[in-house]
């Protein structure tokens, strides 16, 4: 019989930790089958965050690096600037890169430094028991909002790729979605080409992936997927905000 | 052998580039910032990284990111950065990863101020970040043996995959002094077949972390490092002795102010008092023998720093109370002079307490 469908070279075999309806599963086997298809596993360093994609060690078949909380880019800054001809990706959470973290992702996109950054926003802190992230929305209940989230009290839900595209060091910086296998497939093109440009050399990427987190908004994964779908993309809309064509 | 003036900041940084280093991050602060101006300038020509980080926190992880990816690597600070760079430095004793990280310590606590001191020797020498740990300190009392101690601090800690820090003070940083850099030679570096730098044909990746979620892995973890502190403790002790021989009244300083000491010893000398002194090269592992030893015909010990008093503990218990230790210390800034530690000195030779 003929295969048509594999698991990618780029992820080990350990089963993922994710709870069901969770799409981090989804972006790690993007991420590992644009490896795959650039061929450049040998090559490739990942910095992998605080939160609940830490064990995403376990699962990338690549070199890996375990970074403290929101410290990633500057890990990736180290390893990049030491070797500057490997492949360097970070795969960050929104409680990692959009509050701990915005200095270090600001200052790695403002240099210019040639790593590609995938951020995963579900609008929740995971892993630490669905507290309020910089991404939650206004009016979300979570576990430190138990009213939702209210602008007096707790501010507004910060759009990170909007605000990465004002630095001129971040050449590429998109916003996908993995509700639906449309999507799906968009989200590996932008996460392909984010690679792409740092192959290039040409600069910063980033690549922000909605994404869900059943546990945590109290929702059957299909839910889930509608719920992202009908409130988190109304305020996180999808697109391409900068490219390097745009840029030269 | 030819001479050259150098001031003690930048004789680090050429220290380390002569030890094979070739990565700086770093954060400007004063009293360091000569430091990261001849890095600057001097990594370029010798085709290294210097790179000016946004925060202490971020020049850290790049330390980190650097080590990890096999490289040596060197990061400088004063006091209240230093403080930021904890977190960082528990991750990189979590993750047995090797580097150098200079403090060149300044007024505190809070931001106290930009004159030398010596209040940083708990958070260097006890660890200093979350968790259980030791870091090898080093610390150097002239130029030259900044430059000489940079190739050993690297080694050390590639040897033993564990961070290093040179403890310096303001004092150190900005004096200059003639030193010999012909003596030093580079280095042959250690094969690092652990780093995740790329796979590079090898079959299995290479993982930097310090997550030990199961707790008997993580006590592992601790029984592995304090293993290895042990052995370090019992091969890598540095000191140096002066006029100890007969000492009666043994003065124990390091740094600085240990300098400043082998000065009032001398002048006690020549008013008939026998005194000597204990400067520790290596403040951890503390060279505890060589005051167990003195204590056999000193009549009393006095610690010197420039700080409430600290590294006044390790001599405590090194002496193990079978003779008096007292302590004499300046703070915020502040250095003791050789004709006030000489007014100790004869105090206690007269018999008298502080």
């Amino acid at each position: 019989m003929k295969k048509v469908y594999t698991r990618p070279k780029a992820l080990t075999d350990k089963p993922f930790h994710y709870c069901p309806g969770c799409t981090h599963g989804i972006i790690h086997r993007l991420v590992a089958e644009v490896i795959d298809e650039l061929n450049i596993a040998d090559n490739t360093v990942g910095v992998c965050p605080v939160g609940c994609a830490v064990f995403a060690y376990n699962y990338f078949n690549v070199d890996m690096f375990q970074a403290s909380h929101g410290r990633a880019p500057a890990v990736a800054t180290g390893i990049k600037r030491s070797l500057p001809d490997r492949v360097v990706f970070t795969y960050q959470g929104d409680g990692d890169l959009a509050s701990i973290g915005t200095a270090e992702i600001i200052h790695a996109a403002a240099r210019g430094e040639k790593l590609t950054t995938i951020f995963v926003n579900n609008a929740v802190y995971g892993m630490t028991g669905g507290q309020m992230a910089p991404t939650t929305l206004l009016g979300q209940i979570t576990t430190t909002t138990p009213k939702g989230r209210d602008k007096e009290q707790a501010g507004f839900p910060v759009k990170m790729a909007e605000m990465l595209t004002t630095l001129e060091g971040a050449v590429y910086v998109a916003r996908v979605s993995v509700h639906d296998p449309i999507h799906v497939n968009k989200a590996k093109r932008v996460i392909k080409e984010a690679f792409e440009v740092q192959l290039r050399g040409e600069g910063f990427a980033l690549v922000e992936v909605l994404s869900t987190c059943p546990t945590n908004w109290g929702l059957s994964p299909k839910e889930a997927l509608k719920w992202l779908q009908e409130n988190m993309i109304p305020y996180y809309p999808l697109g391409i905000y900068k490219s390097p064509a745009e840029v030269k | 052998m030819k001479k050259v003036l150098m001031k003690g900041n930048e004789a680090i940084g050429e220290g380390a580039i002569r030890a094979g280093c070739r990565h700086f991050f770093g954060y400007p602060i004063t009293p360091q910032s000569e430091l990261p101006h001849y890095l600057a300038k001097r990594m370029p020509e010798v085709g290294g990284v210097f790179l000016q980080a946004e925060s202490e926190v971020s020049a850290i992880n790049m330390v980190y990111g650097a080590a990890g990816a096999g490289v040596r690597v060197l990061t400088s600070s004063s006091s209240p950065g230093l403080s930021l760079m904890q977190e960082g430095i528990s991750y990189l004793v979590g993750a047995e990863l090797p580097c150098v990280i200079v403090n060149v310590m300044r007024g505190g606590p809070g931001l106290g101020n930009i004159a030398p001191a010596q209040s940083d020797y708990f958070q260097s020498t006890k660890g200093g970040g979350h968790g259980d740990y030791k870091l090898i300190t080093l610390a150097p009392a002239s130029v030259q043996e900044i430059i000489d101690l940079m190739a050993k601090a690297f080694d050390l800690s590639d040897h033993y995959r564990t961070p290093v820090m040179i403890l310096g003070d303001g004092i150190l940083g900005q004096m200059m002094e003639p030193v010999e850099l012909d003596k030093v030679q580079e280095v042959k570096q250690a094969e690092k077949s652990w780093a995740a730098s790329g796979m590079r044909g090898r079959s299995t990746p290479n993982i930097i972390n310090s997550l030990y979620i199961v707790p008997e892995d993580c006590e592992e973890l601790n029984k592995r490092l304090f293993a290895k502190y042990h052995e370090i403790s019992q091969k890598e002790k540095m000191w140096e002795e002066y006029r100890l021989e007969d000492a009666e009244v043994v003065l124990a300083a390091f740094g600085t102010s240990a300098r400043i000491c082998k000065s009032a010893a001398d002048k006690a000398r020549a008013k008939g008092i026998k005194a000597g002194v204990i400067r520790p090269i290596t403040l951890w592992p503390f060279p505890s023998e060589v005051f167990q030893r003195a204590a056999k015909s000193a009549r009393c010990f006095l610690t010197v720093e420039m700080s409430m008093g600290q590294m006044v503990e390790d001599v405590r218990l090194a002496v193990n109370g079978a003779k008096p230790v007292h302590f004499y210390g300046r703070s915020g800034g502040m250095v003791p002079m050789v004709n006030d530690i000489l007014a100790q000195i004869e105090k206690l030779a007269s018999g008298g307490e502080q």
